[in-house]
């Protein structure tokens, strides 16, 4: 499943790192931050609850990036 | 501007301010600290207050705790020093104006590109109980009526039932004619009615409408990231951790080594100096802003030239093309027969093609299709009769009372007629009244008019080969691509054949060189999937063709590839241009700094300096219009 996310970020290298962030959490098969248009595009793996995953998908981006959110 | 940016504003103002202010007055000691201290924490403190989260977080090797580290080792170095605490100060000023820059100008190419792409309608009007109520256009179910009025965008996808107007199309396609439509015709959302009032019959929910297909197609395309981007992500994850441990390597090394190998006094200090400036010049921000910058302002503008680019991706490979292979019919030609010329006539040449239309105005065959279309009046079947169709050689029909035959070379010999051979391509179709000949008319599918300048654009941007796949036959693919220009032409294929020709092209190929398809998006989504780029074209509205290609061209016109490809050449340029103006300025910077040449203020200069050229130079990517 596939879910797009609004997003909101300063800088470049910190979407590199939301990025990062998201595809490493539990449940999130793959993750593309998209810096130009502030979106997050997370592909889920199968059974994953996307609302459950999402809020660790935030609180691991916020480690990385003190300064971002994630719209869900 | 944005109220963060307006506060960031004030702050890098106010303490630009007091650092000017505090150059007069005349203090020492911890006074002097103290009070230089309130511009540094004016300035800076949300990137201390970012550091110490990043250390509790355990992300070190980031851009803040960089800066941090840099500007306090500074101030250390001015308390143990001669206390000239500016350094610190500004090199804080000038990476808060660096990043302040970036966000805005980011925010503005935002801005602009969603400018350029504004064709999102906001509002259908639906006629209930007489009185027009505007809705959301999610909101309106298929089949519904809505009432466009000139000047509207049309919000969702239908067919006109009732009123006649122009429609501005230039938003979508490119193309600045308007586009006439009347009732029955097919109207796509993101068009501007122009002159009259149109009602449309909903054929699609707004989500599948061609403005929404369009609009998530170019917002969605910087997620394809192209291999620039991609490089230069996994760059910036070393790049900073390289420099920061020889940051440490050139604080420790040399003044041990000096110590105990030279014997000579450490200066730990100017090391310690040295070692803050490679800190500063660590961040890779300007690198890794301006390439999905460039890439993003590349493929917003090209959008408003009607030239959808789904990717990155697609961009990098559409300026490495260097084989183009074409479908022929939709492609190169109109699609469409029509007639293209009377000869032999030994009567007007429209009384020739009105006893042909005549004669096939009961017919539904395509030939009829086109005379009706050439003769252009109306036509009166009263006064045809006895219409006897022979099938494989044409119709043969009283006309006014007189015997006219129409068709092929078989139908003259049958009726016993001495016709002449007609030496152009395409279809005959002879004529003679009362067992006289008056000539024939020509039918062929006609070339479109710039498709000759978009072949030989095509080789003046470098083009290597041009190819022309076609099913049609030998002798008429031939004459096309001659009188196009076309390298090599291979014809009489079927759908499965022209894979298997674009497989061999692609053996054939180099690996860097890209090989396009271009195609009109109706039976070729084999091709146009199997090439390194599918190009479809003239499919504003076709949902196949946007779904199968990678690069859409809304309007119908060749001319538009090699635009596409000047645009991605240019969009390419300015990435290599960025990439070699970060990295060669940073490399300098390193170099100069590592011998004590350069300053933490060169440093953050060359930082923020190449940063804001990087982001002019990517929006730069923008303007296409003259390409």
């Amino acid at each position: 499943m596939k879910k797009t996310y609004k997003i909101d970020v300063d800088c470049a290298n910190c979407a590199n790192k939301m990025e990062e962030a998201a595809k490493k959490t539990a449940g999130v098969a793959d993750a593309v931050v998209n810096f130009m248009a502030l979106k997050m595009v997370v592909t889920f793996e199968e059974g994953a609850n996307p609302d459950e995953v999402m809020k660790q998908v935030r609180k691991n981006c916020k480690k990385v990036e003190d300064d971002c959110e994630i719209f869900f | 501007m944005t109220r963060k940016q307006k506060k960031m504003l004030i702050r890098i103002l106010v303490a630009a301010v007091m650092m000017v202010l505090f150059h007069f007055i005349h203090v020492t000691g911890m006074l002097r600290f103290c009070i230089y201290m309130i511009p540094y924490f004016v300035v800076g403190y949300d990137i201390l207050r970012k550091a110490l989260r990043g250390i509790i977080n355990r992300q070190v090797f980031d851009e803040n705790f960089l800066m941090a580290v840099a500007t306090i080792g500074a101030i250390v170095v001015a308390i143990t020093g001669e206390g000239d605490y500016t350094e610190a100060i500004g090199v804080m000023l000038f990476y808060q104006i660096g990043e302040l820059f970036q966000s805005y100008a980011v925010g503005k190419s935002r801005k602009n590109i969603s400018a350029l792409m504004d064709i999102r309608p906001d509002y259908a009007n639906v006629e209930a109980d007489g009185s027009v109520e505007q809705l959301d256009p999610d909101e309106v179910p298929v089949g519904t009526v809505i009432l466009i009025q000139p000047g509207e965008k049309i919000p969702i996808d239908g067919v006109v039932c009732e009123g006649t107007s122009a429609l501005n199309t230039s938003a979508l396609t490119g193309e600045s004619l308007p586009r006439e439509v009347q009732i029955g015709d097919e109207v796509i959302s993101g068009c501007i009615n122009m002159t009259g009032v149109l009602r449309v019959r909903t054929t699609k929910p707004f989500g599948e409408s061609t403005v929404s297909k369009i609009l998530d197609l170019v917002e969605n395309s910087g997620s394809k990231k192209s291999k620039s981007e991609n490089f230069i992500s996994k760059f910036a994850k070393y790049y900073t951790p390289a420099v920061c441990l020889s940051a440490l390597a050139l604080a420790v090394i040399p003044p041990v080594v000096r110590m105990t190998v030279l014997g000579s006094a450490p200066m730990w200090s100017s090391f310690l100096y040295r070692a803050l400036t490679f800190l500063v010049i660590s961040c890779p921000c300007a690198l890794v802003i301006s390439i999905p910058l460039t890439f993003f302002a590349g493929i917003g503008g090209a959008s408003h030239e009607g030239v959808l680019v789904k990717g990155a991706n697609y961009l990098e490979a559409l300026a490495q093309t260097k084989y183009v292979v074409f479908d022929k019919t939709g492609t190169m030609t109109k699609g469409v027969f029509e007639v293209n010329g009377i000869h032999h006539s030994t009567r007007e040449d429209e009384e020739v093609l009105m006893y042909a239309t005549y004669a096939e105005c009961y017919s539904n065959h395509p030939i009829s299709k086109s005379l009706r279309a050439a003769y252009g009046k109306p036509v009166d079947q009263n006064r045809v009769t006895d219409v006897e169709e022979i099938g494989g050689n044409g119709i043969v029909a009283k006309v006014d009372g007189r015997t006219v035959a129409v068709g092929n070379d078989k139908l003259m010999k049958r009726m016993a007629v001495r016709y002449k051979e007609c030496s152009h391509i395409g279809t005959i179709v002879h004529v003679a009244v009362d067992g006289e000949y008056y000539g024939h008319i020509l039918i062929s599918d006609v070339v479109k008019p710039t498709a000759k300048d978009a072949i030989s654009s095509l080789h003046a941007a470098g083009i290597g080969k041009t190819v022309m796949l076609t099913g049609d036959a030998d002798r008429v693919a031939k004459h096309v691509a001659e009188s196009l220009g076309i390298d090599e032409v291979k014809s009489e294929l079927l759908p499965a054949d022209k894979v298997s020709e674009v497989e061999r092209l692609l053996g054939e190929k180099q690996e860097k060189a890209k090989l396009a398809f271009v195609g009109d998006g109706v039976n070729d989504a084999p091709v146009l999937a199997r090439a390194d780029i599918g190009i479809a074209m003239g499919s504003l509205g076709s949902d196949a063709a946007i779904e199968a290609a990678d690069v859409v061209l809304m309007d119908d016109d060749p001319m538009k590839l090699a635009k596409a490809i000047h645009i991605s050449r240019k969009c390419l340029r300015i990435v290599y241009q960025n990439i070699a103006l970060a990295l060669g300025v940073k490399a300098v910077c390193l170099l100069l700094g590592a011998f004590g040449i350069a300053g933490m203020w060169l440093a953050i200069f060359a930082d923020v300096g190449v940063m804001i050229l990087a982001v002019l130079n990517a929006i730069r990517a923008l303007f296409v219009k003259n390409l």
